[in-house]
């Protein structure tokens, strides 16, 4: 009796999975921006990580300021031409995997913007999993986007640049 | 207008007789000034009238016109309180006398201009482009450039 009693609580503390389905919890739980403000989108991606809408509760509170320790890059705001060499720089320092929310409607097709000095789209510079569109999105948007991007680490999809480069989507 | 120079546009004329032009403004006393004699216009202006502070070098492209590009400067006495706007006509072929010599400030200004509207100042130190990257093939401000931003498809 004694035995089976203590296997019975055992098993009670035991969740079974397989490591890959640990390592993707594990990697959409922490998704750590890189600090990368560009106009006024900015603003809403600060108060993203406010106590009002708390983006921790999603373990994405972290904005790290070194690309290196960042595993997705928030593209908030219109991209210059001259900017857009930096940006790139800043993506490929980062460590795989790695993810790009394409933030607003500058970011993603240039917007109002339809001049000489700005991208007409931050995907003619780095591959971006998710578009939020507004201008500028609200907070919650944003978010909204982030978690889109959580469900798609979930379900293991592979990161824009990995289906863009392994050719085709999987 | 502000006035607290009031004299200086009748100065100027008896200076330079038949070749100014006077332009009505609202703001500030304004001429215009043929391209030959800017630099004497502008030596004259801040070495005798007291004019000793640059503002700025501002350009407008009035394509098809020609010539095309009116520059325009702004100085200040700043004894006198009083401001005063100089302007000439040039082409995109004709340069345009430096002002770095007499005005350090229009180092800057005129490295904007070249860079967008492509005005060459002559005896500027250092006239390269100061906004758009080294490589930037045209000036974005003229009237014949493309409005639309570049699309890579």
């Amino acid at each position: 009796m004694g035995l089976s009693s203590t296997q019975q609580e055992a098993e009670r503390g035991i969740l079974l999975t397989t490591v890959d389905k640990m390592t993707r919890w594990a990697q959409k739980s922490s998704v750590w921006p890189a600090t990368f403000g560009l106009a006024c989108c900015a603003i809403e991606m600060m108060s993203v990580t406010s106590s009002r809408y708390d983006l921790a509760r999603f373990g994405s509170e972290a904005f790290r300021a070194s690309p290196r320790q960042a595993d997705l890059m928030i593209v908030a705001g219109r991209v210059s031409q001259k900017m857009a060499p930096v940006l790139r720089t800043i993506w490929e320092q980062m460590p795989e995997p790695k993810w790009v929310i394409s933030m607003g409607a500058c970011a993603s097709s240039g917007g109002v913007f339809d001049n000489y000095a700005i991208i007409q789209g931050v995907d003619h510079v780095v591959p971006v999993d998710v578009y939020v569109p507004g201008c500028p999105p609200t907070p919650e948007a944003l978010m909204f986007g982030i978690l889109k991007l959580r469900e798609k680490i979930q379900m293991g999809l592979p990161p824009k640049y990995l289906e863009l480069t392994q050719g085709g989507a999987s | 207008m502000k006035l607290t120079d009031p004299e200086i546009l009748d100065r100027l004329q008896t200076r330079f007789p038949g070749s100014l032009e006077v332009v009505p403004s609202i703001d500030q006393p304004t001429v215009t000034v043929p391209r030959e004699m800017l630099l004497a216009f502008a030596e004259h202006v801040k070495r005798v009238e007291g004019y000793v502070m640059f503002n700025d070098v501002l350009a407008a492209d009035w394509f098809p016109a020609r010539p095309r590009f009116e520059v325009v400067y702004h100085v200040y006495h700043p004894e006198k309180y009083q401001r005063l706007r100089f302007k000439t006509f040039v082409d995109e072929d004709q340069p345009l006398p430096s002002m770095v010599d007499l005005w350090a400030g229009a180092n800057w200004p005129e490295r904007e201009a070249y860079d967008l509207f492509g005005i060459v100042f002559e005896g500027h130190p250092q006239l390269t482009r100061i906004y758009l990257p080294d490589d930037w093939e045209g000036h974005p401000l003229r009237k014949d450039y493309p409005t639309a931003g570049p699309r890579v498809d």
